[in-house]
């Protein structure tokens, strides 16, 4: 059997001439399967109306059949999945899909088939689908609605299926500056442009179509005696040439930010089967703009009527852009329905590609004789109107209602016109209210956001003359503001007529559509009124309309008008909804541009990194860093058989650790010592030129912020550690207490974190180890003692530093060399310590070796204890301020059943405790009634050979020896612990000070 | 937003960490009641509908600590002081 799917349809619907097409570039894709064919420069939408297919799309309630109403980005019928796998784009508007060689798309929300759905179904429940259907039915019985009923709905309801798998695409991020941003290309944009561009201006054009004209490509029109096209190209032209001036056409912007920021999406790809390689799919803009220039046109209204949605209704404007622009007819028989003079151009430009129209309907009783002899061949009926479309996937006649009675014409194309409405939306990003005009019947701008002139018919300025001149005037201003000497512009165009009368429905009926995109109907409008959703925001809330992809850019205004009307207000006391960004949809890809993976967050690497990763190293992310956690070696298949051998090297022989994340700061300065009495809770003006202390530092309101050690190197000059975790914020900190608080004394300070690497070697033989690194430098406890200082010579000829620092409890040192050689310092310390068992530990064992010794980390320092309550009271000097002093001596933090440090051993040491275990006295219920802390910290001690605890615990320090149970219901472990001392080795001293 | 830094030019909001009220002065903490005072201090803001000054921190420009005037309600800049310059 042949497939009738390839066989061409032959564009029975493109006229033989014209058209803003390439018709020797001609391009093939599928709908639905069905070849279809086009030229370059056409749409999805001209080329399925070239094909003749009408109904292209199924409503998203009823399953209605619908066709292209429109053609721009307000289109919402005509969406469609466009690609497939992994690229497949649901709702994607055929109007504005650029057709392309190869273009695959697919109509969606029907089942079996488009032009078969039984979904349609649903539209003979319209009586129980109406407004608000789900507050009123399938409400019984109440557990169906998350099991059955939502389920059902979602099926039948909605719009395309997302891809489902990941996006292989890539997008960009990318900022622009100019003195004008103009957006939208039409009449006012392009005079603007060249009136800023032309007195020297940079000015950037963003133009959301791929083409830049805006109405001029579709309406017949002349300026400066030349028709409208060739001024719009003779325009674009010189700007073209023009040094300052970028044009980017494919390029929406959807926001307007504080400041003169405008977002905006450049599609560069999308027009293309897959992204050219290397090429992002799409580009999003932050465009800052001493001035913008909002030239964005209008949209046009829709008729409110039954069956206003049958595929072949279109917008006349739509009619006029399909005939001139892509040189396609939608129909044979065509008729228009109309309040408005511009209605009535779509049949003098329609005959002008020789498309007769048999009838104009005016709702308006009297129209001015110059207006009607623009249809001088049709019918003409006024104070009329069209009570319905009829037809099933295709209209096929209109029922006309005027003085005359009612009439049944025939036609299967009816362009309706109901006003225009000034495409405001970005004018009202920053707030701005619009305001109603009676003269067009519409909302205009308000007070626009700073910097933002809107012109043309943006601004409710209908007529093209009238275009031209506040383009110009506005480019005019905002160039001569930039400083420039703009000259008067030229261009002219008549001032055609635009009178309009309101008119918002015929009827309210189940079958006159207001919102397309969601199904909402004069009917619904009527019955949230009724039912007393009268504000505009619940109105749209309990009808959805103006909810869909579109944001209501075709409905709002009628359901707003309606709604007035049906109160008996005027539209301006009625009100109107908020805009916001984005005009259209944006992608998330384009909002994630380049942050995608690991490029979401970059890792920091340690100086020792690729070393570390020879080692075969498991890695660990703390913070931004990627720490080595552990070195697995041979047969060691399980973390903590590693993490024990790395402790008990260190606690035999030697290890070492890259500690390179800590927070480092130099500073210099006569005032650095008193800078720093001010920042710690104990003193280091006292501190010996050569020696470190440990510091802690609270903040403001009293609690702990950090702790670290700080180095005096020479009379002036201190370098500080911060934990790895607070590198930033302490260095804030820092700058806030120096600039703000205490400018007047004399201190600099810079971060160092990533100019040193530094590694803490550890162990009895560290001694004998770090004597060949620094050969000849005296390690003798009597020449560096425990807290030593100083700068030295590594292996020779490195400068670098050397510390007597431990956090394992061992003789320590912690030694430092430039970042560059970290990595060698690395493979040095490996090779030099062969000789002593040397192993390298990570996180794991740094943290169990911590525990063990009752250091405070992260843990602790949860922002909710102090420095008593971790045992540093007594560290807190009484003869100097410091920042916190004054607010940690508050009554309620010197209470004496608040929660403190202390440790915890099990009473049976085969049981495991748990990080995050509650305490609780022994044999009463683990119920937050009983809680008196929690264990913070825990570790297999591998020295005492059973788990040991760190934690915060009530009057902890005065319980020593008492027991509590560590409740953890999440894993079921309920373990009864000892409370001690926070310290489990060595707790006088003397390994360290060996 | 855009906030012009005295040292590096006008600059994205990206650029900066926000505190908070630029009002307040931290008290003599020597001074009798200062724990009172420091409880105002730390704690209590006034939230204007308008001109605001508050502490903006340039973290990814120059590091300086600035006092911007800012109003809450239209997220006008209507001044920046740095206040290392002083």
């Amino acid at each position: 059997m042949r497939d009738e799917s390839t066989r061409p349809l032959g564009q029975p619907g493109r006229l033989a001439q014209g058209g803003e097409i390439a018709r020797s570039r001609p391009l093939r894709g599928r709908f639905d399967g069905r070849a279809i064919e086009g030229f370059a420069g056409d749409t999805l939408a001209s080329a399925l109306l070239a094909n003749g297919l009408r109904l292209v799309a199924r409503s998203f309630k009823y399953h209605r059949p619908r066709g292209i109403l429109t053609a721009g980005s307000e289109e919402p019928n005509a969406l469609v999945e466009l690609r497939a796998g992994s690229r497949r784009e649901p709702n994607s508007k055929a109007t504005v899909t650029e057709f392309y060689d190869g273009l695959e798309a697919r109509s969606q929300n029907h089942w079996p088939s488009l032009r078969f759905d039984l979904l349609a179904a649903n539209a003979w429940l319209s009586p129980m689908l109406g407004a608000g259907f789900y507050y009123k039915t399938f409400m019984w019985p109440p557990s169906f609605w998350e099991r059955v009923y939502e389920p059902l709905i979602r099926r039948a309801a909605g719009l395309g299926r997302a891809a489902g798998a990941s996006d292989p695409d890539a997008y960009e991020h990318a900022n622009a500056f100019c003195d004008v941003l103009v957006i939208g290309s039409g009449p006012s944009g392009l005079a603007a442009a060249l009136a800023a561009a032309r007195a020297g201006a940079r000015v950037i054009v963003c133009e959301e179509d791929f083409r830049l004209g805006g109405r001029l490509l579709a309406d017949a029109r002349e300026i400066n005696g030349m028709p409208g096209e060739l001024w719009t190209a003779r325009a674009i032209e010189e700007l073209r040439a023009l040094p300052e001036v970028h044009l980017f056409p494919r390029t929406t912007v959807f926001g307007v930010y504080d400041g003169g920021t405008y977002g905006a999406l450049e599609r560069l790809c999308d027009h293309m089967p897959v992204p050219t390689p290397h090429e992002p799919r799409q580009r999003l803009w932050r465009i800052v703009a001493k001035h913008a220039v909002l030239a964005a046109g209008a949209i046009e209204r829709p008729m409110v009527f039954a069956g206003n949605d049958r595929p072949g209704v279109m917008l006349a404007s739509a009619l006029r852009t399909y005939a001139k622009r892509f040189a396609v007819v939608c129909g044979r028989r065509v008729a228009l329905f109309v309040n408005n003079d511009d209605g009535w151009r779509t049949a003098a430009d329609l005959a002008r590609c020789g498309i007769a129209v048999s009838a104009v309907i005016d709702s308006r009783r009297e129209v001015a004789p110059h207006v009607s002899a623009l249809a001088d061949k049709a019918r003409i009926f006024t104070g009329a109107a069209v009570i319905e479309a009829n037809g099933g996937s295709a209209l096929r006649s209109i029922t006309v209602r005027s003085n005359a009675g009612t009439e049944t014409i025939s036609a299967d194309a009816l362009g309706i016109s109901g006003g225009w409405n000034p495409n405001l939306h970005l004018a009202c990003h920053q707030g701005a209210r619009p305001v109603w005009d009676e003269r067009i019947a519409a909302f205009v701008p308000g007070a626009p956001p700073p910097g933002m002139r809107v012109v043309g018919a943006a601004n409710g300025s209908m007529s093209l003359g009238a275009c031209l001149r506040e383009g110009a005037q506005a480019g005019y201003d905002a160039a001569e503001q930039c400083g420039f000497h703009p000259k008067a512009a030229s261009a002219a165009a008549d001032d055609e007529p635009c009178a309009v009368d309101a008119f918002w429905h015929v009827d309210l009926s189940a079958k006159a559509f207001i919102d397309f995109q969601n199904d909402v109907t004069g009917a619904d409008v009527a019955l949230a009124e009724r039912e007393g959703f009268r504000s505009v925001e619940h109105l749209k809330r309990y009808t959805t309309l103006g909810m869909a992809t579109d944001q209501g850019k075709i409905g709002s205004m009628h359901g707003l008008a309606t709604l007035a009307t049906l109160m008996g207000r005027s539209i301006p006391h009625a009100g109107i909804t908020t805009f916001r960004p984005p005009y259209t949809p944006v992608a998330i890809g384009a909002f994630a541009g380049p942050h995608r993976g690991k490029h979401f967050r970059p890792a920091r690497l340690t100086p020792s990194h690729r070393w570390a990763q020879e080692q075969g190293t498991v890695f660990v992310e703390t913070g931004a860093w990627l720490r080595a956690q552990y070195f697995p070696q041979n047969r060691e298949d399980d973390w903590l058989t590693t993490v024990k051998r790395e402790v008990l090297t260190v606690r035999s022989a030697v290890g070492f650790c890259d500690v390179s994340t800590l927070g480092k700061i130099e500073m210099h300065g006569p005032d650095a010592a008193a800078f720093l009495d001010r920042l710690y809770i104990n003193t280091f003006s006292t501190l010996a030129i050569g020696r470190a202390r440990y510091g802690v530092m609270l903040r403001e309101d009293g609690f702990v912020l950090d702790d670290g050690t700080c180095s005096r190197l020479a009379p002036n000059r201190f370098f500080m550690t911060t934990t790895t975790a607070n590198a930033e914020r302490v260095f804030a900190h820092m700058q806030f207490c120096h600039q703000v608080l205490w400018p007047e004394l004399d201190v600099q300070f810079v971060s160092a974190t990533d100019q040193w690497a530094q590694f803490s070697v550890a162990g009895p033989r560290a001694r004998d180890l770090l004597a060949k690194l620094v050969a000849p430098f005296d390690l003798s406890n009597a020449a560096f003692p425990y807290m030593a200082a100083c700068e030295l010579m590594v292996a020779g000829d490195i400068p670098g530093r050397l510390y007597r620092l431990s956090f394992s409890g061992e003789l320590a040192y912690e030694i430092a060399v430039p970042a560059r050689y970290g990595d060698a310092l690395a493979r040095l310390l490996m090779q030099a310590g062969e000789a002593f068992g040397i192993a390298p530990y990570g996180t794991e064992a740094l943290g169990a070796m911590r525990i063990e010794k009752g250091h405070v980390g992260g843990q602790e320092i949860d922002g909710r204890t102090t420095a008593r309550d971790l045992g540093f009271g007594r560290m807190m000097s009484g003869k100097k301020d410091f920042i916190g002093r004054v607010m940690a001596a508050r009554p309620a933090l010197l209470e004496t059943d608040r929660r403190v440090f202390v440790g915890f051993k099990p009473v049976n040491a085969q049981d495991r405790i748990s990080a995050g275990a509650h305490l609780v006295p022994p044999g009463v219920p683990a119920s937050a009634a009983h809680d008196q802390g929690v264990i913070t910290s825990v570790a297999f001690s591998p020295s005492l050979q059973h788990w040991i605890g760190l934690g915060l615990l009530a009057r902890g320090r005065e319980r020593l020896g008492a027991r509590v149970t560590a409740a953890d219901p999440v894993r079921e472990r309920f373990v009864e612990v000892e409370i001690c001392a926070p310290c489990f080795i060595d707790p006088e001293g003397a390994r360290l000070h060996a | 937003m855009r906030i012009a830094c005295p040292h590096c030019g006008a600059r994205d909001m990206r650029e900066f960490t926000y505190l908070g009220d630029a009002t307040v002065a931290r008290p003599d903490p020597s001074a009798p009641g200062a724990l009172d005072r420091f409880t105002d201090y730390v704690y209590f803001r006034d939230n204007p509908a308008g001109a605001h000054r508050e502490f903006w921190y340039h973290a990814f420009g120059c590091q300086a600590w600035l006092v911007v005037t800012r109003d809450t309600r239209t997220h006008d800049i209507l001044s920046v002081e740095s206040r290392a310059a002083k």
